[in-house]
C-alpha cells in the first residue's frame, strides 16, 4: 500500500483528519454561538416591542362614546434605551386608523387578545420588525376591536449581529487553533508506542535475537507478536545454518587428521627433496583447513554460548595459564618466547569458561601466527580499573587496517599475503567480549613493531 | 471690515418667493459668496439676527460658500420639508420633537465626523440629528413686581405664591399659547411628563387669567412695559439676549428642575449640497470652541460641564419619546387638557 508523500506519515494524517474535525466544529460552534445570540438580541428586541404595544393599549380608553388615547411617552422612549432606530405605530379601531402612521401596514398574521403578533418587513427603506397587539375597548358600550402595532427598524440589532458575528468568529478561531494544537499533542502521543517499539528494535544488538519483552499497546500485539515469531523463526534458521556450518567442520577435521598423519607417514618415506618439499606444502595446507574448520567450529560454539551464557566463577590468571601453556609448543616450533605477567592475586571474574577460553586461545595464536621467529610474545593481566588481557607481539601489526573491521566475519588485514587464516579468529573474540559486557581493543605497538589485542572486561 | 460675505441681498419679501410653496415663510436673506463655487441653502427658526454671526463666521471659513437662509416657523418648516418636500440641504430648528421626526420618518442623512463624535451622547440621535445649543427654559420675574430678592425659584413656590396673593398677579402671568407655539408645546408637555405640579400650576395661571403669547420676544416685551409680573416658560437664551437691551427684568433657572432645549440641525435626505452641509454641522458642532460667536448669537454651546453643576438642569432627551407628543391623538387631549385649565371653562 502506497500513500502520496503528504499523508505517508501516520501522524501527518491522524492530524489533519483531527484538524479537519476541529475546523468543522469550530465552524459549527460559531454557528450556534451566532444562532444563540441573534435569537436572544431578537427576543430582545421583540420584548421591548411587546413591551410598547402593551403600555400603548393599557393607556386606551372611552371619552364620550370614542376610543381615545394618550401615547405615553414611555411606550416609545423605551423603544430608544438600547439603540437609536426609527420608530412607527398605529393604532386602528375596527380597521379604522386612529393614530399613527397610516402607511403602516396590517399584520398578516392577525393577533388575539392572549397573543401579540410578529412580522419583519421593509417599510420606508429600512427593515422593520412589528408587534402587533389587539384590545377590545368599550366605548359608548359598544365593543370596539383596537389594533396596535408598534415597529423598529432593526439596524441596532443588524449592529448587534455584526459584534456577535464579530466574537462568534474569535470564539471559533481560538476552539481551532486551540483543537489543533492539542491535535498535534494527541497525535503525537498517540504514535508514542510506535516510536518505543523502533527504540526497542533499533537498541538491540545485531546478535540478540530474543523475543521483545515489551508490553505494547492493545493494538500493536499482533504486530510485535508477529514481529516476535519472525525472529524465532530467524533465530532458527541462524542456528540450523551454524548446526550446518559446525557439523560440515566437524566432518572436515576427522577425515583430515588421518590425512595429515597418512602425509606425514609419507614425508617421512620419500627420499627426493622435490618430492618432500611437495608433501610439507601439502601437510601444511592441511593444517590450516583443519585450523579453519576448528574456528568455524568455535564460532557456531561461541555462537550459541553467548545465547544462554554461562556463569560461573574463573581465576582468571589460572584460565590464561592454562591457555599459554597449551599454545606453547606452538610457539616453540617457532621459537617464540610467551612472557606472562599475572598478579599475584589474580582476579576472579564471573562468565563462559569455555568461551573466555576460546578468545583468549583465538587471540595468542593470531599472535603466534603473525610473530617472526625468535621475537617474544607479551601476555599481562592487569586488574587495575578494568579487567585487562593485553597480548602484544613484535609482528607485521595490522598495517593500516581500519581494526574496527577486522572484528568483522571473515576480514583479515590487508597485510596477510603470505600467511592462510579464516578471518574468524578476532571475531570470535570480539564476540566472547561483547557477551561479558566488554570490548575487544586493537591498538599498535608503540615505537615498536606489533600489535597488541586486548580483552577488556568491566571489574565485577 | 470689508468682507464680501456680508449680506448682499436680503430679502425679506413672501412676493419673491415662488408660488408654488405653499408654506409661510418669514424671512429670506442671501449670502452671497466673494468667489461663489457652491450654494448652501439653511432652513431655519432661529432669527436672521441670532444666527447672522454664525453665518458670517462659517462664510468666513469657507469663502465659496453662498448661503441662503430661510426663516420659517417652527410648523411651517415642518410643513416645507417633511410634507412639501421642498428642497433643503440643512434643517436648523428648535423644535426637537419635529427634527425628531424627521429623521425617524426618513427625511435626514446619516453623518459622522469627529466634531460629531465629540458630541455627547445625549446631543445627538441616529447620528442624524445634531444638537448645537442648550438653552433652558427659565422663569421671567419683573424686577418692578419683585425688586427685592424674596422671589419664588421653583414651581412649588410660585404655585404657593399666586395662591397666596391672587390679586397682585391678577392678569399679570403670561405663558406659551402651546397651541400656535411649537416651542411652547415642548415645553409644557415635558413638564407635564416630568411633574404633576405642571397641571397644578396652569390651573392657578387659568385662575388669574393668565394671558398666553405667541413667542419669547412678546412675553419680555410685556414684562419690560409693566404688563406682565411673571413669565412663565420663556426660552433663557433669548432672554440673556434682550436682558442687554433694557433689562428690567430677572431670569430665575426652576430649582425644581428646568428643562433644556437643544436646538438642533439635520441634514436633509434630498440635501443637493450635503459637503457644504455637513461642514456646517461640523462647524455648529464644535460651536463651544467659539466663545465669541457664542456671545454674539447669544446661544450657549454644547456644555456638560454646565450640565454637572446644576443637577436641575434637564435637557430634553432626542429620541422617540418625542414622538409621543407629536401623536395627532394625544396633542388633541393634551391640547384639550390644557385648554380646560388655562381658560377655566
Amino acid at each position: 500500500m502506497t500513500f502520496p508523500p503528504l499523508t505517508r506519515s501516520i501522524r501527518t494524517r491522524l492530524f489533519l483528519q483531527l484538524a479537519a474535525i476541529s475546523a468543522l466544529l469550530s465552524v459549527a460552534l460559531f454557528l450556534v454561538v451566532r444562532g444563540l445570540a441573534e435569537t436572544a438580541a431578537e427576543a430582545t428586541q421583540d420584548g421591548i416591542l411587546s413591551a410598547s404595544a402593551t403600555s400603548i393599549a393599557d393607556a386606551l380608553r372611552s371619552e364620550d362614546g370614542e376610543i381615545t388615547l394618550d401615547l405615553p411617552y414611555s411606550a416609545l422612549s423605551m423603544l430608544g434605551t438600547t439603540n437609536d432606530d426609527r420608530v412607527f405605530y398605529k393604532v386602528e379601531v375596527n380597521g379604522e386608523t386612529l393614530t399613527g402612521y397610516d402607511d403602516l401596514p396590517a399584520p398578516t398574521d392577525a393577533p388575539t387578545i392572549s397573543r401579540n403578533t410578529f412580522a419583519t418587513f421593509d417599510y420606508r427603506g429600512d427593515e422593520v420588525r412589528m408587534v402587533s397587539a389587539s384590545r377590545t375597548v368599550s366605548a359608548g358600550g359598544v365593543p370596539s376591536n383596537v389594533l396596535i402595532s408598534v415597529a423598529q427598524t432593526r439596524l441596532g440589532l443588524a449592529a448587534i449581529s455584526q459584534r456577535i458575528s464579530a466574537i462568534a468568529t474569535g470564539v471559533g478561531l481560538v476552539f481551532f487553533l486551540v483543537a489543533t494544537a492539542l491535535s498535534l499533542l494527541a497525535a503525537r502521543s498517540a504514535l508514542r508506542p510506535l516510536k518505543e517499539l523502533t527504540a526497542a528494535v533499533t537498541r538491540r544488538g545485531p546478535a540478540d535475537l530474543r523475543p521483545l519483552a515489551i508490553q505494547p499497546p492493545t493494538e500493536l500485539e499482533p504486530f510485535v507478536s508477529a514481529l516476535n515469531t519472525f525472529i524465532a523463526r530467524l533465530r532458527a534458521s541462524l542456528l540450523r545454518s551454524e548446526d550446518l556450518i559446525a557439523e560440515a567442520a566437524h566432518r572436515v577435521r576427522t577425515p583430515l587428521a588421518t590425512v595429515r598423519a597418512k602425509a606425514e607417514v609419507t614425508h617421512r618415506k620419500l627420499n627426493k627433496p622435490e618430492h618432500r618439499q611437495t608433501m610439507r606444502e601439502m601437510i601444511r595446507a592441511i593444517d590450516e583447513s583443519s585450523r579453519s574448520a576448528g574456528q568455524l567450529l568455535d564460532h557456531a560454539m561461541v555462537t550459541f554460548r553467548t545465547d544462554s551464557l554461562a556463569t560461573e566463577s574463573i581465576d582468571m590468571g589460572e584460565l590464561v595459564r592454562e591457555t599459554v601453556a597449551r599454545l606453547e609448543p606452538a610457539a616453540d616450533l617457532k621459537d617464540a618466547t610467551i612472557r606472562c605477567t599475572i598478579p599475584k592475586q589474580p582476579p576472579h571474574f564471573t562468565g563462559d569458561r569455555i568461551l573466555l577460553q576460546s578468545a583468549i586461545q583465538n587471540i595468542l595464536d593470531n599472535a603466534i601466527k603473525y610473530s617472526p621467529d625468535d621475537s617474544d610474545i607479551a601476555v599481562t593481566l592487569t586488574a587495575v580499573d578494568t579487567l585487562r588481557l593485553d597480548v602484544s607481539d613484535q609482528g607485521r601489526g595490522f598495517g593500516d587496517t581500519d581494526t574496527n573491521t577486522l572484528k568483522a566475519r571473515f576480514s583479515r588485514g590487508a597485510n596477510v599475503d603470505d600467511i592462510v587464516g579464516s578471518g574468524l579468529g578476532l571475531t570470535i573474540a570480539d564476540e566472547v567480549a561483547r557477551a561479558h559486557g566488554g570490548t575487544l581493543a586493537i591498538t599498535r605497538n608503540e615505537g615498536a613493531k606489533g600489535a597488541c589485542v586486548s580483552l577488556v572486561f568491566p571489574l565485577q | 471690515m470689508r468682507f464680501a460675505c456680508l449680506p448682499a441681498a436680503i430679502i425679506a419679501s413672501l412676493t419673491f418667493l415662488n408660488a408654488a410653496a405653499a408654506f409661510e415663510i418669514e424671512e429670506r436673506a442671501t449670502y452671497a459668496a466673494s468667489n461663489p463655487q457652491t450654494e448652501l441653502r439653511i432652513i431655519s427658526t432661529a432669527d436672521r439676527g441670532v444666527f447672522e454671526p454664525i453665518l458670517v463666521a462659517f462664510q468666513q471659513k469657507n469663502p465659496t460658500v453662498s448661503i441662503d437662509y430661510v426663516i420659517a416657523s417652527t410648523t411651517e418648516l415642518m410643513k416645507a420639508v417633511h410634507e412639501e418636500g421642498e428642497v433643503f440641504d440643512l434643517v436648523i430648528s428648535s423644535a426637537m420633537d419635529l427634527q425628531t421626526k424627521l429623521a425617524n420618518d426618513g427625511f435626514a442623512q446619516t453623518y459622522r465626523s469627529p466634531a460629531t463624535d465629540a458630541l455627547p451622547d445625549w446631543a445627538k440621535w441616529r447620528d442624524q440629528v445634531f444638537a448645537f445649543t442648550q438653552e433652558p427654559a427659565v422663569l421671567i420675574l419683573s424686577e418692578k413686581a419683585f425688586p427685592t430678592d424674596d422671589y419664588p425659584t421653583s414651581r412649588d413656590a410660585l404655585i404657593d405664591l399666586l395662591r397666596d396673593q391672587p390679586d397682585r398677579f391678577r392678569g399679570r402671568v403670561g405663558t406659551y399659547d402651546v397651541r400656535i407655539s411649537g416651542f411652547g408645546y415642548m415645553m409644557a408637555t415635558q413638564d407635564a411628563r416630568v411633574s404633576e405640579n405642571f397641571w397644578r400650576l396652569l390651573e392657578v395661571m387659568g385662575r388669574l387669567d393668565a394671558r398666553l403669547y405667541c413667542c419669547s420676544g412678546a412675553m419680555l416685551q410685556d414684562i419690560r412695559n409693566g404688563d406682565l409680573a411673571i413669565a412663565y416658560n420663556v426660552l433663557g437664551s433669548y432672554a440673556q439676549a434682550q436682558l442687554a437691551d433694557g433689562g428690567g427684568y430677572r431670569i430665575v433657572l426652576m430649582s425644581d428642575f428646568a428643562n433644556i432645549m437643544l436646538r438642533t440641525a439635520v441634514i436633509s435626505s434630498n440635501a443637493e449640497n450635503v459637503t457644504d452641509a455637513q461642514i456646517m454641522v461640523d462647524f455648529l458642532a464644535s460651536l463651544e470652541s467659539r466663545p465669541d460667536l457664542v456671545a454674539a448669537s447669544g446661544l450657549p454651546a454644547i456644555d456638560t460641564d454646565a450640565l454637572q453643576s446644576n443637577v436641575a438642569l434637564r435637557p430634553i432627551r432626542l429620541g422617540p419619546g418625542l414622538l409621543a407628543f407629536l401623536d395627532r391623538l394625544t396633542r388633541r387631549n393634551f391640547l384639550r387638557n390644557w385648554e380646560a385649565s388655562i381658560t377655566q371653562e
